[in-house]
């Protein structure tokens, strides 16, 4: 039985590996500028965890097909360096292993997180709710106007509470339930949270962050490919999270331009 | 060295069914009680998981009697979104607190820990028996919130604010669903706080002549352990329970901040802070992953030692780095919180400690693998169990490389990968550890043995199972399936639907092979062939005495020590062992 163990153990290890050496199910094309740095550092990590994964399985089962039902009178063996050696070992080996990816690992944290946004960013707001998203542009003025919570009205449509009657700043804000962006552009995106704690999560974009309610969060990033792309939360947010989704559209800038344009007469 | 001989827990043998059985004194009945609530719980919360796995792998088939869990929930008998949510959260939070908490510490803690000392009972046995009577209470007010009228809390068993503080207005389940919850945790965390409290003066204080704390078998430093962590992390969680009811039922807003507008409705909570929740609940939570699989550690430790008739390459090595473990585990609860919103610079804090924590876990790994070259490992199903707690240590362990470091963190939080990561880290390691433990102990706490063969296969199915159930998890998470879906909608999630009806078939059959554990456990029980009081040529204390031990466990002589408690691959006069409590010398003079 032991030498059976022995062998699944192998075995599932080995099986384990499989996909993700093929690649059968892997995170999609990185379309950002900073995800590359993300995705190095997530294939670096994926070499030593896989090591050290495939290292420890595979010799606990040696160990237990060689060492397992002994004769009676087998002497028992020491481990040649003892613990003293093992513990060197994991100091030295893992120890420096993770110290050096946390170090590295911090590079990519740092550029999306530690650098601002650049001053020809383009400011987006996005706010979610249950259970929607919904975008809100600047207009030619370049401001967004105020908002008023207790004017949030989902039937007249009035998602963010603007009221543009009395903010001259709200009049050509222009409110949409799905993004667009230029290809290329860095993009600020100021994200408020109306309700609860919801997520904006796009998995090309390597972008995930929580909306705080409460506490006006940032991210900043740039698309680097034109295509559509999903906006799902993350963050459980009641009965219709599953289904809290919208789309990214990353165009050229003259198509942002002109959608843009559509969008504003629209209001 | 210590010579008190736990003279001050003497308490005189019970008279009656209800001294004996239900409000019982002895540690020993209370670590049955706590043993047979993990039961109930973990039956409970397997159940709930078939029903959420059967509807992840097909959303619209009708689940027989789901109308009986919920009224308004399953109409049809099928599942709908906030059903789904409700069952996963009552999943998560009875299998962490009423099994992975009570089961290794309270259970086998309390049962064992006073033997294992020398110790007639723990030193505080009506806080024990308080302790487990207010754990079975908050259990009870757990199971409640099924019955009120829209139903269990939905928000997980992290119950971030403000979803699970604003009241009904969020959701089903979110009035009083949310204040029970919080009361059933609130009341759990003082029976915690007992029971932690009765196992440090234990380990401290009740120590029979010559168990210097060296000489303490390494489940009783795990027990120690955890209750250091218990006591400091459950303190921390109680007041933050209190203050979530506060914020319902006193008009208070602790976890709300100002300005929420939910369903058009302003609501009337100002000036409270979304994340101070966050920070409370990982201070526990983060620790309380640690209470639940310390005390595996040391179970692993003690039935590999004993199988391998061999002891630890160091036990010093092994209880400091179970020590390093729970002195990080509170500065590394931010890694739950890398894009919550808080001061990005404060992840550079939360990420090294947390990848510093990778040294003594893998320490302790190395230790019991390097321990096994060279030993005379004898197969059993608990040394089967502890050597399958190893393997999936390691697999748990290894995905969280990634998940410490922020960056990676930014693609796969909230993903199957987080997912698939715990769950084998800690909820089948110390399931491991647990079965474990009930195989090797079983025989002292009943005096019948378990069926070998059905424990075999038992183990079988279920170390195949659990990997196929959690690997592919982590396969989910990296192409990026968010968790605490109730369907999966998305368009990038329609592929992997295949993947979903895999995990749920090999869910609903590792499950069923629970059942055949449960039939060994009730079979040996009652009609099982008549234990040994040391069936397995082990060396501490709690293999000296009958089995089942008498009511005052040594009766009424406090046994002497005059050895480490591992004491193996020598030549005793008994065999390859010398028991703790004998007197005759051992060659390496410990």
């Amino acid at each position: 039985m032991a030498k059976f163990f022995a062998v699944t153990i192998i075995l599932i290890a080995i099986g384990s590996a499989i996909p993700i050496v093929r690649g059968t199910w892997t995170q999609p094309v990185d379309i950002s500028t900073h995800g590359y740095e993300i995705d190095h550092q997530y294939h670096e990590t994926m070499w030593e965890a896989g090591v050290a994964f495939l290292a420890a399985q595979i010799i606990l089962a040696v160990f237990i097909w060689k060492f397992s039902n002994r004769r009676e009178d087998a002497e028992i063996r020491r481990l040649p360096g003892g613990a003293t050696g093992l513990v060197l070992a994991a100091v030295l080996l893992v120890g420096t292993e993770v110290l050096a990816l946390g170090v590295f690992g911090m590079n990519a944290w740092a550029k999306v997180y530690f650098a601002p946004p650049g001053p020809g960013a383009m400011p987006i707001q996005a706010q979610a709710g249950q259970f929607a998203f919904y975008f809100r542009y600047p207009g030619p003025d370049g401001t967004f106007g105020p908002l008023h919570p207790d004017k949030i009205n989902e039937a007249n449509e009035n998602f963010f509470g603007l009221d543009p009657v009395s903010d001259p700043d709200s009049k050509d804000d222009i409110v949409t339930a799905e993004m667009a962006i230029p290809v290329n552009q860095e993009i600020h995106l100021l994200m408020h949270a109306k309700d609860l704690g919801h997520s904006f999560y796009v998995r090309e974009l390597r972008v995930q962050q929580d909306f705080v309610p409460g506490l006006d969060v940032s991210v900043h990033f740039t698309a680097t490919k034109v295509g559509k792309y999903e906006i799902v939360c993350t963050q459980l947010c009641g009965l219709g999270h599953y289904n809290m989704k919208t789309y990214l559209e990353v165009m050229s800038q003259e198509d942002f331009d002109s959608w843009l344009k559509q969008q504003a007469a629209l209001q | 060295m210590h010579d008190v001989s736990g003279q001050a827990a003497h308490h005189a043998p019970p008279q009656g069914f209800v001294r004996k059985h239900v409000f019982s004194l002895d540690h020993k009945v209370i670590g049955k009680q706590y043993y047979a609530l993990a039961l109930v719980a973990v039956l409970t919360g397997m159940v709930l998981s078939w029903l959420m796995r059967l509807h992840l792998g097909w959303p619209n088939l009708a689940i027989p009697g789901l109308h009986w869990i919920s009224k308004t929930g399953a109409p049809g008998n099928l599942m709908t979104p906030e059903l789904y949510l409700q069952l996963m959260t009552m999943h998560g939070t009875i299998m962490v607190f009423f099994v992975l908490t009570t089961a290794p510490f309270a259970a086998f803690g309390n049962f064992f820990l006073p033997i294992q000392v020398g110790a007639e009972d723990m030193p505080f046995p009506r806080f024990n028996m308080m302790s487990f009577w207010v754990t079975f209470v908050a259990f009870l007010v757990m199971i409640a919130s099924f019955f009120v009228a829209d139903g269990p809390t939905l928000g997980g068993w992290t119950q971030y604010a403000p979803l699970s503080a604003v009241g009904a207005v969020a959701g089903p389940g979110q009035g009083s669903g949310v204040v029970l919850w919080a009361a059933s945790i609130g009341i759990f965390c003082i029976g915690q706080l007992l029971g932690s409290l009765n196992f440090i003066t234990t380990t401290l204080d009740m120590r029979a002549k010559g168990m210097s704390l060296m000489r303490l078998p390494l489940t009783a430093w795990a027990w120690f352990i955890t209750s250091c962590i218990g006591l400091t992390a459950f303190a921390v969680l109680m007041p933050a329970c209190i203050l979530l009811i506060l914020d319902h039922v006193a008009g208070t807003s602790f976890f709300v901040a100002s300005n929420l507008v939910i369903n058009d409705q302003l609501q009337p909570h100002s000036g409270g802070s979304t994340l101070l929740w966050q920070h409370l609940f990982w201070f526990f939570g983060h620790p309380e992953v640690y209470v639940a699989i310390v005390p595996g550690m040391g179970i692993v430790s003690h039935v590999l030692i004993t199988n391998m008739r061999r002891p630890l390459l160091s036990a010093k090595v092994m209880i400091a780095s179970m020590g390093a473990i729970a002195f990080l585990s509170y500065m590394v609860y931010g890694h739950h919180m890398f894009v919550s919103g808080m001061n990005p610079f404060s992840a550079l804090a939360f990420s090294f400690p947390t990848l510093i924590i990778t040294i003594p876990a893998t320490i302790i790994t190395l230790l019991w693998i390097g321990s096994l070259y060279g030993s005379k490992l004898r197969i059993n199903t608990a040394s089967l169990f502890a050597l399958g707690f190893i393997s999936m240590f390691v697999s748990g362990g290894v995905s969280g490389f990634f998940l410490a470091q922020p960056s990676i963190d930014i693609m796969l939080h909230a993903t199957y990968f987080v997912v698939g990561h715990f769950h084998l880290v800690m909820a089948v390691a110390a399931i491991f550890g647990i079965f474990s433990g009930t195989y090797f102990w079983f025989p002292k706490m009943t005096g019948k043995m378990m069926n070998e063969t059905l424990g075999k296969l038992h183990f079988w199915l279920t170390f195949v199972g659990a990997y196929c159930i959690f690997m592919p998890f982590h396969y989910l998470g990296i192409m990026g399936n968010v968790r605490r879906y109730a369907q999966f909608v998305d368009d990038y999630l329609q592929p992997v639907l295949g993947v979903h009806k895999f995990i749920t078939v090999a869910a609903l059959l590792t499950g069923a092979a629970q059942l055949i554990f449960l039939y060994n456990l009730i079979h040996s029980h009652f009609w099982g062939k008549a234990a040994p009081e040391n069936p397995w040529q082990a060396t501490s204390l709690e293999w000296s005495i009958p089995s089942p031990p008498p009511f005052d466990n040594f009766g009424g002589k406090p046994p002497v020590v005059y050895h480490d408690p591992y004491q193996f691959g020598v030549k005793g006069s008994m065999g390859d062992y010398i028991m703790q409590d004998s007197p005759e010398p051992s060659p390496t003079g410990d």
